[in-house]
């Protein structure tokens, strides 16, 4: 299995998860130890997942936590869950 | 399927037997996850926040249905997106934008970097950057971003989003591909110009997966 670029970049999201196949894999880390274009983009897509899981990336509303369990606190007094 | 943990499973049996302060203990791993679904689809904190916490009453009202067949989240998931997407619906005065509509095929090549360079956290002190990130996302189509922040911001299994969304695995898979390759389109120009030179190869690898 021998894979050119345009082939290659279907395959990033996947790979990034580790669901390829190991044939898919082989071909992919084949190309990529080649290609400074597709190992660029594997490693910018990457990087942008690593910024993405960042605390600071959408953080939560200041207070959010302690409103949250308020709220819930107060319906816990109310009533109990539909059994 | 992917299943419910077990010590969940016993908090939920106590919580309906009488325990009902173990529902704060049971919910307070996924306070985050909750609110992150809410904003991916409203795209307001105030509104994301007042979902959020509807949507946890509501789990709260119903845990006697929950049947132990999916993951406690998948299903808290599932109770968000329905809270904040009958919410969406209700916006008379917005244009509410199709959850479905996205599919077709577009364009999905990548920016095209020869020279990546590796992005250090600290970079993301800089608020610009931090907004020009969350505003990239915010501007995928809907049904792109809700899959794109469940799987890269919640880090839940391809299997556990395709559960809460009710739609085939494949699918997902589709949708974060075409998300992930639009931020890459659209953040790594933006990225490569902002930051300092300094190559990176494969370091990463084997980390994630």
């Amino acid at each position: 299995m021998k894979l050119d670029c345009k082939h290659v970049w279907p395959y990033i999201s996947d790979y990034i998860d580790d669901t390829v196949t190991p044939e898919e894999r082989r071909a992919i880390e084949q190309h990529l130890e080649t290609c400074e274009v597709c190992s660029a983009i594997l490693d910018s897509v990457h990087n942008i997942l690593v910024l993405t899981a960042d605390d600071r990336i959408f953080r939560l509303p200041l207070g959010y936590s302690e409103r949250l369990h308020e709220r819930i606190g107060a319906e816990l007094a109310k009533a109990a869950p539909d059994g | 399927m992917v299943q419910a943990l077990p010590k969940e499973l016993e908090w939920i049996a106590r919580i309906l037997q009488g325990e009902r302060d173990l529902f704060h203990e049971l919910i307070r791993p996924y306070e985050r996850a909750v609110y992150m679904t809410a904003i991916s689809i409203l795209r307001d904190t105030a509104e994301a926040e007042d979902a959020a916490q509807e949507a946890m009453i509501k789990a709260y009202r119903g845990l006697g249905s929950f049947r132990g067949d999916a993951k406690f989240s998948t299903w808290l998931t599932s109770i968000t997106l329905n809270e904040a997407r009958s919410r969406l619906r209700k916006r008379a005065k917005v244009r509410v934008e199709s959850l479905d509509s996205t599919d077709q095929e577009e364009d999905f090549t990548p920016f095209l970097v020869a020279d990546w360079r590796e992005i250090p956290s600290e970079t993301l002190e800089r608020e610009e950057l931090a907004q020009h990130i969350e505003s990239a996302i915010e501007g995928l189509p809907p049904s792109y971003r809700e899959v794109f922040l469940l799987r890269d911001k919640e880090e839940m299994s391809i299997e556990e989003i395709a559960q809460a969304l009710g739609v085939k695995a494949n699918l997902v898979k589709v949708r974060l591909f075409r998300a992930r390759m639009m931020l890459q389109k659209q953040l790594a120009p933006y990225l490569k110009r902002e930051l300092p030179q300094r190559r990176r190869w494969f370091s990463w690898l084997g980390g994630r997966a």
